[in-house]
């Protein structure tokens, strides 16, 4: 399967603010590890791990 | 039960030291731990004498390793001396990992029937060690030499000279093959300038057996961040005679020598073990690196086990792997210094363990990153799966305590025969022969002790009457052949067919035979000396069996040369 990056979230700013909300009144540390319990569930929901790889690829470019 | 003693073994002069001239011997195999025991004994009874020296005169000083994988049993089986690793250790198959106070993961590692040997067997190392040193000198063919320190190693083209130091003086043997088992530190490694390559782990772990009454079930349990040890982990396993071995993690910033004082160590099991009653045994301040050496044959010598390949311990697959190595090379070097094959199938040895190596490095660096995460970012994630785990079955399967042993299968072996017949299930070319119960003259046996230690057939007659005439035939020749196959005959239960004289009947009373290795009436399996599984198909064909020897030997016309 082929990762989706054409636009699939109904509303976007919903969720653009969902996610910073979640976020509210977190150390940096508790946000850190709020994200990292969210890319499990996430991931876990795709399975697949060959979107899985594309995801983690297209998230690593441009960064070093 | 008393606390263990460690038994002093004397020093014997050898005759060796006296001769004129440096006496030559077939194999030497350095380092008398479970490896070279295991290789020692497997050689002795493939026929072949053996020198084992030690620089030591003692078994293991405290228990070291603890766990041995069916595989394990299966090999010391074959050795002779599994029933009494077994009878003597504690066998489990169940294993609990916690985070804090509460269970987020179990697993059961043997959900089959049907197989002689449970999924682990725990015992101190230094019981396994007496047991192997039973069997070796029950051989007649081991000469075991205590306080015999190698100091020198020279290999020119026909052989190994090495010198010997002992407690009244140094002499020198030479060898046609030298088998290196001389753990972690090898110093025969370093004699010979040989790196292992990999990385050192920057962490520490407080080992220490206990003795106690405890009436915890025979199972690894393992903590993540518990109360008794905030914010690192913790393992309790049991081990034969009531002790107990704990191993708590330490974190990188410790000092070593500080940590295994009493004085240290005793509050930190007070905290874990409550107001129990216990003795400590033995105590010791660990670090561990996850490498191995690029290849493991180097001429005429040979390295095994921690020598050859260091990786965590918490899979169990230091020693396990170690005596697989034995395992592989005991054949392989019984023939080449037969000269049934040539040294070809050395560098076999090698290919076929190093890829087992990388599956257990590979396995061993995946829970070492879970367990001491090298980055922030790792640790973050780690303590995520955690969290996600106590409430979300998935996160229970990402929670990596140690994947613990398993045999390797040697897919990608050159000695293989590919399949040209289409079969399911886990018995490939490479793949360890599954076990599974059998009746034998109406008497209860397992099919891997029935198989020997030479190149085994193994054909299914299932529902025959008769055995075909071609195949009884080719059967036959098989066992005359310069490199002798000989076949068991596998049928169902009652089945009265009449075989050759000679020929073993197998009766598959429970179906896991046919089952196992997905056989039908006609199939024929072609397995190794050492149990694995090198060529099948589904009809009997003596040609393409005798083709298949040819090739796990190293044998096949202009290829060898």
């Amino acid at each position: 399967m082929k990762l989706t990056v054409e636009a699939n979230l109904a509303d976007p700013d919903e969720f653009y603010a969902m996610l910073i909300e979640a976020h509210r009144d977190l150390s940096d540390e508790q946000s850190q590890l709020l994200n990292a319990k969210l890319i499990l569930l996430l991931a876990n929901h795709v399975g697949d791990p060959e979107v899985l790889r594309q995801a983690l690829d297209a998230a690593r470019e441009g960064i070093a | 039960m008393g606390v263990f003693q460690n038994p002093v073994f004397e020093y014997v002069r050898s005759p060796d030291q006296d001769a004129p001239a440096p006496v030559r011997h077939a194999v030497a195999v350095v380092g008398a731990g479970p490896v070279g025991l295991a290789a020692a004994i497997d050689l002795a009874q493939h026929g072949l004498p053996t020198v084992l020296l030690d620089d030591d005169s003692t078994v293991s000083v405290g228990s070291r390793s603890v766990c041995y994988a069916k595989r394990t049993l299966e090999i010391l089986d074959r050795l002779g001396c599994g029933e009494r690793v077994a009878r003597r250790g504690v066998g489990w198959n169940a294993g609990r990992v916690y985070f804090q106070d509460i269970q987020v993961y179990s697993f059961t590692l043997m959900p089959e029937p049907g197989n002689r040997r449970p999924a682990f067997v725990n015992l101190q190392q230094y019981y396994l060690e007496e047991i192997l040193l039973e069997q070796a000198r029950a051989t007649g063919k081991v000469d075991l030499r205590w306080k015999s320190r190698v100091v020198d190693l020279r290999q020119d083209g026909p052989g190994v000279a090495l010198r010997i130091e002992t407690p009244d003086g140094a002499y020198g043997i030479v060898c046609d093959w030298v088998v290196v088992c001389d753990g972690a530190r090898s110093p025969l490694r370093q004699m010979m300038g040989l790196e292992c390559r990999g990385e050192v782990i920057r962490d520490r772990f407080l080992i220490a057996d206990v003795l106690m009454d405890a009436d915890y079930p025979v199972e690894r349990w393992f903590w993540f961040d518990p109360p008794f040890h905030p914010n690192h982990s913790a393992l309790l396993h049991r081990q034969a005679d009531n002790v107990w071995r704990i191993d708590l993690q330490l974190g990188w910033d410790t000092d070593p020598d500080e940590e295994r004082r009493p004085e240290r160590v005793v509050p930190r099991l007070r905290q874990m073990l409550g107001d129990r009653e216990f003795e400590l045994l033995w105590v010791g301040v660990y670090s561990f690196a996850c490498r191995r050496m690029e290849r493991f044959r180097h001429g005429r010598v040979l390295f095994a086990g921690d020598a050859a390949h260091q990786m965590s311990p918490f899979g169990a697959r230091g020693t396990n792997s170690g005596i697989q190595d034995a395992d592989n090379l005991g054949w392989k070097l019984a023939m080449v210094a037969s000269g049934m094959a040539p040294v070809e199938l050395l560098d076999s040895y090698s290919d076929e363990r190093v890829a087992a190596a990388d599956e257990n490095l590979l396995h061993a660096a995946r829970s070492t990153e879970f367990i001491t995460p090298k980055s922030r970012m790792s640790r973050t994630f780690r303590d995520a799966v955690l969290l996600l785990a106590r409430s979300y079955p998935f996160a229970r399967r990402m929670v990596n305590s140690g994947r613990l042993s398993v045999p390797a299968v040697l897919r990608d072996s050159a000695l293989n025969t590919a399949d040209a017949d289409l079969f399911a299930g886990p018995m490939t070319p490479g793949a360890p022969a599954a076990d599974a119960p059998v009746v034998v003259n109406g008497e209860l046996r397992w099919l891997l002790e029935c198989l020997g230690n030479r190149f085994n057939g193994m054909y299914f007659a299932n529902g025959m009457s008769v055995l075909p005439g071609e195949v009884a035939a080719g059967i036959a020749s098989l066992t005359l052949d310069r490199i002798p196959v000989e076949t068991r005959v596998v049928v169902e239960p009652g089945n009265p067919i009449e075989l050759p004289p000679g020929v073993m009947k197998l009766e598959d009373y429970e179906d896991l035979v046919a089952q196992r290795y997905d056989a039908g009436p006609g199939t024929f399996y072609l397995l190794r000396p050492d149990q694995h599984v090198c060529a099948r198909w589904r009809a009997f064909d003596a040609q393409r069996a005798r083709q298949a020897v040819l090739r796990a030997t190293c044998n096949e016309p202009g290829r060898s040369d």
